[in-house]
C-alpha cells in the first residue's frame, strides 16, 4: 500500500516537474519574443505578475476569470478519459449561456421566485451544452465520425445560432449597437461569495471538478469510462456498455461548459450577446491539457491561466502591448508542453525518486491486503 | 441596387462568383492537407498557418507593393509552421491532433499580435482576369473577373492527382501513409517524408490564407478566417483524399458560404447568420454520411490516426 502511494506520488511529482518546466521554458521564449518586439520581457512579467496576483482585487478578477475556465477545461477533460478529443467547449459554452438567457427571461416574465428561475437556467444551460458535445460523441460512436473535427464544425454552429437568435428573434430592440437579448431581471441574477467581489460560479466551477474527479477516479462508473478509453474491444469483451459510457461522459463534459455559459450570462453579462463567445472555450482545451486531463489539476491550471489572462488587460494599458499577447504565450505553452510531453520517462529530473514499476507495486499492495 | 434589375437571376450569379471566390482558400488549403493527410498525419493547426499566411501575405505585400511577393512569403511562413508540426510530431509519444489545436492556437494569437499595425493601412490586391467581356450586363462583368490564384488551384488538381498515381514521389508518399513499416522496409524515412508532405500542406495553407487578405475579403482584420482553414481539414476526408475532388468540394463549400450574402443581396435577410454556418452544417451532414463505424473510409491512407 505504502509503496503505491511512493510510486502515485512519484510519477505526479515528474508530471509537475516536466509540466513546471514547460512553463518556464514557454515564459523565457515568449520573453524573447516580447524583446525582439521592443518591450522589456522583465516588465512583462513584473506586470503580469502584477494584473495576476499581485494584490487581493487582481487576485479576484484571477479568480472571477478561472471560474469559466474551470468548467470548459472538463469539456475536454472529461471525454479524455474515454480517449475522446473534444474541442467544441467554445459551442458548449455558449448554447448554454444563449439557453439559460431564454430560460432565465422566461420565467422571470412569470415572476417565478428567484431560486426557481436560477434553478432552470442551471438546467437549460447544462443540457443545452451537454446535448452538444453529447452529440459530437454519439456521432464518433454510431457513425465513426471524428469528435475533434464534428465539436469544432458543431461550435461554429452554436456560434452562429447565437448570432441569429440575438439579432432576430430574441433581440432587445434597445440594443443597438451591440445586438442582445434583453437583460435578465436584477433578482434573478447570480450573486456574489459572501465577502468578497466573486460571484458563486466560482464555487459551481470547484464543485463540478471535485466531482468530476470523483466521479472518474473513485467509482465504478468513472472505472468503466476509463476502461473504454484504455481499450474499447476489451471494454466490450469486459460487457460494458460502451456506447451509453461514451454518451454520459460528453453530456457530462458539454453540461460543464454549458453551465460556464451560463454564469457568464446569469452573473457577469446579464444578457446574452455575441461577447460570450470569447475564447472561453479555447483557453479550456488548453487548461485541460495541460492539467493532464485530470479534473482535480484542472483548479490549480485554470487559476494560473484565469491570472495570465486577467493580466492580458494590464499589459495592453501600461505596455500598449496587443490584446492578443496572451495567446501568444498561451500557444507558446502549449506548443512547449506537447513537445516537453516526449521527454517524460526518457529524463529522469528527479532521479532520487524509488523507482517501482507498476507491477511490483501492485503485487505489494495485494500482499499488503491480504 | 444593379442586383435587382436582373431581379432573382441575381441569386445564382451570385451563388456562382462566390463559389469562385469563397471556394479558393478551401481549394489551396484541402489541397495542401490532403498532400499531409496521405503521408499519415492530420495537420489541425492549418487554421493557425492560413491566419498568419493572411496577415504575413498582407504585411508584405502592403511593405513591398508587389501582393505575389506577399502570397510567396505567406507561403513560406508556411511552410515554417507546417515544420513546427511536423519537428514537434516526430518526437516520441506526441498526439499530431493535439500539436495541431496547439499550433491554431498559437498561430491565431501571432497573426493578431504582428498584424495589429496592418489594420489600418491597404495593401494592392491580387490581380483578376476578366471572362466576362462578352456581356454588357455588369453583374455577369463582375461574376466573371476570376481571381488568378483559383486558376492556379484548378491547374493544381489534376496535377496533384497525376503526380501521386504516376510519380516515385506520389509512390513514395502513398507508401508512407499506408504503412510506416513497409516504407521502411524500402528504405525511405517516415519522419522526413511526412516533414516535407505537412511543410508542404503548411505552404499552401499559407498561400490560400494570402488570398483572404489580398483578395477577397481583401483586407486585414482579425475576423478574417471562421474556421475555414479547420473545414477544409475536414473537406479532405470528405474528398477521399482524391485531388479532383478536392476541387468539386471546394466549389461545393464555396456556393454553400455564398448561398447568405446571395439572398441578401435580393433582400432575402431572415436567417442571415443561420445561412453562415451553412458550410459548417453541410461538412458535418457530410462526414456523417460518408463515415461508418464499422469499417475504414474507402481510399483512407492506413497510418491515418483520424480515421482510426
Amino acid at each position: 500500500m505504502n509503496s503505491d502511494l511512493v510510486l502515485r506520488f512519484g510519477a505526479g511529482a515528474k508530471i509537475f516537474a516536466v509540466s513546471l518546466f514547460a512553463i518556464v521554458l514557454s515564459l523565457i521564449v515568449f520573453g524573447i519574443f516580447v524583446a525582439l518586439s521592443g518591450v522589456n520581457p522583465l516588465d512583462v512579467y513584473d506586470l503580469m505578475y502584477m494584473g495576476a496576483f499581485g494584490s487581493w482585487f487582481s487576485w479576484q478578477n484571477t479568480l472571477l476569470r478561472s471560474a469559466p475556465l474551470l468548467l470548459t477545461a472538463l469539456c475536454t477533460a472529461l471525454p479524455a478519459q474515454m480517449g475522446m478529443v473534444i474541442i467544441g467547449g467554445e459551442g458548449a459554452f455558449v448554447l448554454g449561456g444563449l439557453a439559460a438567457a431564454a430560460a432565465g427571461l422566461l420565467l422571470s416574465d412569470m415572476n417565478a421566485p428567484a431560486l426557481i428561475v436560477q434553478g432552470v437556467m442551471v438546467i437549460a444551460g447544462m443540457c443545452a451544452g451537454g446535448a452538444i458535445i453529447a452529440s459530437a460523441g454519439a456521432l464518433r460512436h454510431w457513425r465513426g465520425v471524428n469528435e475533434t473535427i464534428s465539436s469544432l464544425l458543431l461550435s461554429y454552429i452554436c456560434i452562429a445560432v447565437l448570432n441569429q437568435m440575438v439579432e432576430g428573434p430574441m433581440r432587445d430592440p434597445t440594443s443597438l449597437n451591440k445586438p442582445s437579448t434583453r437583460a435578465l431581471p436584477d433578482w434573478a441574477m447570480l450573486g456574489n461569495i459572501p465577502g468578497m467581489d466573486i460571484h458563486v460560479g466560482l464555487i459551481f466551477g470547484l464543485l463540478f471538478c471535485i466531482v468530476a474527479y470523483v466521479l472518474m477516479f473513485h467509482t465504478t462508473f468513472g472505472f468503466a469510462a476509463r476502461m473504454v478509453g484504455g481499450n474499447v474491444r476489451a471494454a466490450r469483451m469486459a460487457g460494458l456498455p460502451v456506447g451509453r459510457l461514451i454518451l454520459v461522459v460528453t453530456f457530462l463534459g458539454g453540461a460543464a461548459a454549458g453551465l460556464g455559459g451560463m454564469i457568464e450570462v446569469a452573473a457577469v453579462q446579464g444578457r446574452a450577446n455575441a461577447t460570450i463567445a470569447s475564447g472561453y472555450g479555447l483557453t479550456g482545451i488548453l487548461v485541460a491539457f495541460l492539467a493532464r486531463q485530470n479534473p482535480l489539476i484542472v483548479i490549480p491550471v485554470a487559476i494560473l491561466l484565469g491570472g495570465i489572462d486577467a493580466s492580458g488587460g494590464l499589459l495592453q494599458r501600461r505596455l500598449d502591448m496587443p490584446d492578443a499577447s496572451v495567446v501568444v504565450l498561451q500557444g507558446i505553452i502549449f506548443v512547449i508542453l506537447l513537445a516537453s510531453e516526449s521527454v517524460q520517462g526518457h529524463l529522469n529530473i528527479l532521479g532520487w525518486l524509488p523507482r517501482i514499476k507498476p507491477r511490483t507495486s501492485a503485487v505489494a499492495a495485494a500482499k499488503g491486503a491480504e | 441596387m444593379d442586383e435587382t434589375s436582373i431581379g432573382w437571376w441575381g441569386v445564382p450569379l451570385a451563388i456562382f462568383a462566390g463559389a469562385i471566390r469563397i471556394s479558393t482558400p478551401f481549394l489551396f488549403v484541402s489541397l495542401g492537407e490532403m498532400v499531409t493527410e496521405k503521408s499519415g498525419r492530420i495537420n489541425l493547426g492549418l487554421e493557425g498557418t492560413l491566419i498568419m499566411g493572411a496577415m504575413s501575405g498582407y504585411g508584405i505585400a502592403y511593405l513591398t507593393g508587389s501582393p505575389w511577393l506577399g502570397v510567396l512569403v505567406a507561403g513560406l511562413v508556411g511552410i515554417a509552421f507546417g515544420m513546427l508540426h511536423a519537428g514537434i510530431c516526430s518526437l516520441p509519444k506526441v498526439n499530431d491532433i493535439a500539436v495541431g489545436i496547439a499550433l491554431m492556437l498559437l498561430g491565431t494569437g501571432l497573426a493578431f499580435y504582428l498584424g495589429k499595425p496592418l489594420v489600418q493601412p491597404q495593401a494592392p490586391n491580387l490581380p483578376s482576369i476578366n471572362f466576362g467581356w462578352w456581356s454588357d450586363l455588369q453583374q455577369v462583368q463582375s461574376a466573371l473577373k476570376i481571381n488568378a490564384l483559383f486558376i492556379i488551384g484548378v491547374v493544381l488538381a489534376p496535377v496533384f492527382l497525376w503526380a501521386l498515381r504516376n510519380t516515385r514521389w506520389g509512390l513514395i508518399l502513398r507508401i508512407v501513409g499506408d504503412s510506416s513499416d513497409a516504407a521502411r522496409a524500402m528504405g525511405y524515412s517516415p519522419l522526413a517524408v511526412r516533414l516535407a508532405a505537412t511543410a508542404f500542406g503548411g505552404f499552401m495553407a499559407g498561400v490560400g490564407g494570402s488570398f483572404l487578405s489580398l483578395y477577397y475579403p481583401g483586407s486585414w482584420n482579425e475576423g478574417l478566417s471562421s474556421g475555414q482553414g479547420i473545414t477544409a481539414v475536414a473537406l479532405v476526408i470528405f474528398a477521399r483524399w482524391n485531388p479532383m475532388n478536392c476541387l468539386w468540394a471546394s466549389l461545393l463549400f464555396g456556393g454553400a458560404s455564398a448561398l447568405g450574402p446571395a439572398l441578401q443581396s435580393v433582400g432575402v435577410t431572415q436567417g442571415y447568420y443561420l445561412f453562415n454556418a451553412a458550410p459548417y452544417v453541410l461538412t458535418l451532414l457530410i462526414l456523417v454520411l460518408s463515415s461508418s463505424s464499422h469499417r475504414h473510409i474507402a481510399g483512407a491512407p492506413g497510418e491515418l490516426s483520424v480515421t482510426r
